[in-house]
């Protein structure tokens, strides 16, 4: 897309830090707080070197945010080279996470992602599709791709809906969702909990969120988030990392 | 309304798939889909049928989507057209 590639090359200037070379991406252990008290060491990607601007990228989640991984770290290393470091923290339950998902609640990451923002010092903060539903409050920037606690819940209901019928076993969303809503539930290899699914259905991306609407139709091309397979595509990445590089130069 | 469906639908089928330009248009009615793509699997399937309630703004029952729905790109089409029909 003209409109993207206009942007990209300009804005996504290389930093004298990262110059040299491509931005390399570390792993970094941060203490995620936990809802009754105290923390809990989780993982996270990171390209710090302690520069002025510094991004939080809260993932997309479930199978979502294995979609999104690769564009995410694209864009990681784009923005490095550009001076702006940033932090991809591992949701609780999700990822490298040594916790079980089932133990958790959409309010337990927005806890996590607030205390993620803290510790490493975020300036702005870029929320991918559901990670809008969980991300820190008060602080500026972006959220890409956003959906509701619904639509995606809608989604792992329909993908176990169909590997079931494969099975001669039918299911319907009503039944699966009041079943969930009692019981907890297993969606596409998803452990959820009672109280997430509860509180999940009911999520909407907050329309006074500080947070700037990124559509696919600025980043060009098919959103990879609905990849059959993870895929990648270096305009988009190119892209992203120019609309928050812009975004941060003013 | 026919034209646009059919456009519309391997737009989509092209995001998922991932199809390059020209591919898409290279769907025929007969072209398999779920069964026949390993790629489609039941969570590429729940993408696939929620965009297209997304992009062509209809509503697909639970008890309508199955293999048979999806076993070709003519009756997958044939059943949005029908959905979009006045």
């Amino acid at each position: 897309m003209a409109r993207c590639s206009a942007l990209s090359k300009p804005s996504v200037r290389p930093d004298p830090v990262m110059a040299s070379s491509t931005p390399v991406l570390a792993w970094s252990e941060w203490p995620c707080p936990l809802p009754g008290g105290g923390t809990r060491g989780e993982s996270a990607l990171v390209c710090d070197h302690s520069r002025r601007k510094r991004l939080l990228i809260i993932p997309a989640l479930f199978e979502e945010g294995n979609r999104m991984r690769r564009i995410t770290a694209e864009v990681m290393r784009r923005l490095g080279g550009a001076g702006i470091d940033s932090f991809l923290p591992e949701l609780p339950g999700l990822g490298e996470s040594t916790v079980a998902l089932r133990a958790q609640t959409p309010g337990d990451w927005q806890l996590a992602m607030q205390g993620a923002a803290g510790h490493f010092g975020a300036t702005h903060a870029l929320a991918i599709r559901g990670g809008a539903l969980v991300a820190p409050r008060g602080l500026p920037g972006w959220r890409y791709g956003m959906v509701s606690g619904a639509s995606l819940l809608k989604m792992l209901m329909r993908a176990r809906i169909v590997a079931m019928r494969e099975g001669g076993i039918e299911e319907t969303q009503p039944a699966l969702l009041a079943t969930g809503r009692e019981k907890g539930l297993a969606l596409a290899g998803y452990q959820l909990s009672a109280d997430f699914i509860d509180e999940f259905v009911t999520l909407v991306p907050d329309p006074a969120s500080p947070l700037a609407d990124i559509a696919q139709d600025m980043v060009g091309g098919g959103a990879l988030w609905l990849r059959a397979e993870p895929g990648e595509d270096e305009g988009q990445a190119d892209a992203l990392a120019a609309i928050i590089a812009m975004g941060l130069a003013t | 309304m026919a034209q646009t469906t059919d456009h519309m639908l391997r737009g989509i089928l092209a995001d998922v798939l991932a199809l390059k330009p020209g591919q898409a248009d290279a769907l025929t009615r007969a072209s398999g889909l779920f069964g026949h793509l390993p790629e489609l699997d039941s969570m590429a399937v729940a993408g696939l049928l929620t965009e297209i309630e997304d992009r062509l703004d209809i509503t697909i029952d639970d008890d309508e989507f199955d293999g048979e729905l999806l076993e070709t790109y003519g009756t997958l089409l044939g059943f949005v057209e029908a959905k979009r029909a006045p």
